[in-house]
């Protein structure tokens, strides 16, 4: 009696971290460890629970006959939470596959423990390209986008309409790292060239100080290699510091929540890479609708990625007739993906879901007619442009 | 100096200015709590928070401009201050002071997920005020009026305050009853009502900065997490409850991180720590705290 009213006092004080777990076996349990408090959580966060429940409901709420269960927790950007946290449900809750959420460096951290513990693992949130690289593993699905498709959607875009200069803000962790060396690559190989950049730490407020140096550099195109409220801040300081007028601003990531946020006369005409938009076709507007309905706003492309990931993830476990790791992993690596995130992408060997991305410019005041209309088509990238065709060779797992 | 162009320097003494002045307007609030109330105010960063969002509720809902906003949201978020002052925080005079610091960030983690709830982690826009807008140009760069803005009034604010609490009667009164509760009392003045007021009065200070921020920084629920840690920092430098210390040590630590942004950026969050360590290591009271 004892120890039963301290487990419910012990899952109360737990209760973010959803304590309906525990009997293994009998269920197909997915868990989802993301920032659902800090800086990133309204790129996925709740609303990624939301997708993915939603796909969870669309697949009928059990697979294989075993009732599907969805864990949460919040990783605080902390890349030891994250990492204990997988590690307690893949010993304890009898864990089939894990979501990851935003930051690279809790990603980085996690995908260690996918490859220890043999438990799939889908990134979502995060960008940095050496998931599917240097910390690639067997068992890691880097799902929506990367670094390098990023650099290449955007940074391609603008060096060859004629921003040849480039002068970086960069997140001073490995997403922001990450990104300015993919976005330097595209820049130099397109006759480009970087004239300087400075490492911001995450979560700083103030970025006139950073802009003032870009400025002096005399590069045409600040090049914003930094996302969520970091990225908000440092453009909303280059609108007021005037710095808009005399350098292009290139956003390296945004998502459609940041746009919101900044609201459109400070975000117009900025070029951004993306791989979903709600309002690209019937069914995208279809999701966005139902995903509205619930959250009150439109879907990300983390939040289209939660949901196709769930439900490619169930419709793979049932193909291959049991959860066993590798058995669904060769079923995920063979098929290919058509849902409402993508069409006909697929996974390559060193584990990147190879699909279209697409560069968007932010539209005007004038030319958004309707309530979330931001962004206009400025060019479909296929899977193989965005990240070419051919695995990484830094992957361990690519044969040389 | 070090290889940087003297324009360089100047510009981030000027950005040095514009941040020292918020922490320096931050930490005379802190400093007013704690040298008065000896309350640790964890809410601080959160009530700077909720000035910016009272502004922007103030602007969406009710059209509330921002020079209104200046007044009204202080007024609204200190109120709160009194609630808490008088609901909880009364309580815990009498305790040591570590209950304090647990019963306001207890405060502060509410109110951030209050907040987080209702408007989401990316924060919103408020735009900057229609007389302010444009920019002035300095020779050696371009300052936008609403920095220079930020800079006057923090300065006159805490200037005005200081006057207040070390010059007139009423802020010897106040220094009085901290010293000794029970004698000033026995003059008849209703010194628990001046505790009330003087917590109020702190936590309309940090609104305050939260309405000044508001145009420059996105409003977000996090706001002011980021920063109260720092500007505890320079409370700490200043010497614990010391107003003109708070002031001082506010603007020189944002001189200092300034000139840090341009020197070695990566150190630029933690350059005030570090300071903050050797000023413990040379003058445990802080630079002018009393011994």
């Amino acid at each position: 009696m004892k120890n039963a009213s301290a487990a419910v006092a012990l899952c109360s004080i737990l209760t973010v971290f959803a304590c309906q777990a525990g009997a293994a076996g009998g269920q197909v349990v997915i868990g989802d460890i993301d920032d659902l408090s800090g800086v990133y959580a309204d790129t996925g966060g709740q609303g990624s629970i939301e997708a993915a429940n939603m796909a969870i409901a669309d697949f009928g709420g059990t697979v294989l006959g075993k009732k599907i269960v969805l864990l949460s927790a919040d990783h605080q950007n902390k890349p030891d939470i994250g990492a204990s946290k997988f590690r307690e449900w893949a010993d304890q809750n009898g864990l089939n596959l894990l979501l990851g959420g935003s930051n690279t460096g809790v990603n980085i951290a996690m995908a260690k423990v996918a490859a220890a513990k043999k438990v799939p693992f889908i990134v979502i949130g995060a960008g940095g390209a050496s998931l599917t690289g240097a910390d690639c593993t067997a068992y890691s699905v880097h799902y929506a986008y990367d670094t390098t498709a990023l650099a290449n959607g955007t940074a391609s875009v603008i060096v060859k309409s004629g921003g040849k200069s480039w002068y970086f803000i960069t997140a001073d962790y490995a997403f922001g790292t990450q990104l300015q060396d993919a976005a330097t690559r595209v820049v130099t190989a397109n006759g480009g060239k970087v004239l300087g950049a400075v490492r911001a730490p995450l979560g700083t407020t103030d970025y006139s100080s950073f802009l003032l140096q870009a400025q002096a550099s005399g590069a045409q195109v600040l090049g914003l290699a930094n996302a969520g409220t970091d990225f908000s801040n440092s453009l909303k300081a280059a609108a007021e510091f005037g710095i808009t007028k005399t350098m292009q601003p290139a956003a390296l990531l945004a998502f459609i929540s940041d746009i919101h946020s900044l609201t459109l006369p400070t975000a117009q005409g900025l070029y951004l890479t993306t791989a979903w938009y709600w309002d690209l076709n019937a069914e995208t507007r279809e999701f966005g609708k139902r995903f509205f309905a619930k959250m009150k706003r439109e879907p990300t492309m983390d939040h289209a990625a939660y949901y196709s990931a769930t439900l490619q993830y169930l419709k793979a476990v049932q193909a291959a007739g049991s959860t066993d790791p590798d058995k669904v992993m060769a079923e995920l690596k063979k098929t290919r993906i058509n849902d409402l995130f993508t069409k006909n992408g697929y996974i390559r060997a060193d584990g990147l879901m190879v699909h279209d991305m697409y560069v968007m410019q932010v539209k005007t005041p004038a030319e958004s007619k309707y309530p979330w209309d931001y962004y206009k088509l400025i060019k479909v990238m296929t899977g193989e442009e965005a990240d070419g065709a051919q695995p990484d060779p830094t992957c361990p797992l690519i044969k040389k | 100096m070090l290889g940087i162009p003297l324009p360089a320097i100047l510009g981030q003494l000027t950005l040095g200015l514009v941040n020292g002045s918020f922490y320096a307007l931050l930490s005379l609030g802190l400093a007013v709590i704690f040298g008065l109330l000896g309350i640790v105010n964890f809410a601080h960063g959160a009530f700077y928070m909720l000035g910016a969002f009272a502004a922007y509720i103030g602007l969406q809902a009710f059209g509330v401009n921002y020079w209104f906003a200046l007044l009204l949201a202080p007024a609204a978020v200190g109120l709160i201050g009194v609630v808490i002052e008088r609901l909880f925080l009364r309580r815990l005079y009498s305790q040591d002071p570590l209950y304090g610091l647990l019963l306001t960030f207890g405060v502060a983690l509410i109110a951030e997920g209050i907040m987080r709830n209702q408007f989401g982690s990316s924060g919103k826009s408020y735009p900057v005020p229609e007389l302010l807008r444009g920019v002035l140009h300095l020779g050696f760069m371009v300052l936008p009026i609403y920095r220079a803005w930020v800079v006057l009034a923090s300065l006159s604010v805490c200037g005005v305050t200081w006057f207040l609490i070390e010059r007139t009667r009423l802020g010897a009164t106040l220094r009085a009853a901290t010293e000794n509760a029970r004698l000033v009392q026995a003059f008849g003045i209703n010194v628990p009502l001046l505790v009330t007021l003087t917590y109020g009065a702190g936590v309309a200070l940090a609104a305050l900065a939260g309405v000044l921020a508001a145009p420059v920084v996105q409003v977000s629920p996090l706001m002011g997490s980021s920063l109260v840690i720092v500007v505890f920092a320079v409370v700490v430098i200043g010497g614990m409850g010391s107003i003109i210390g708070a002031i001082l040590s506010g603007v020189g630590l944002g001189l200092i991180e300034g000139l840090t942004k341009v020197i070695y950026p990566e150190a630029s969050n933690i350059v005030v720590f570090v300071i903050m360590a050797l000023v413990l290591i040379w003058r445990p009271a802080g630079l002018f705290g009393k011994e």
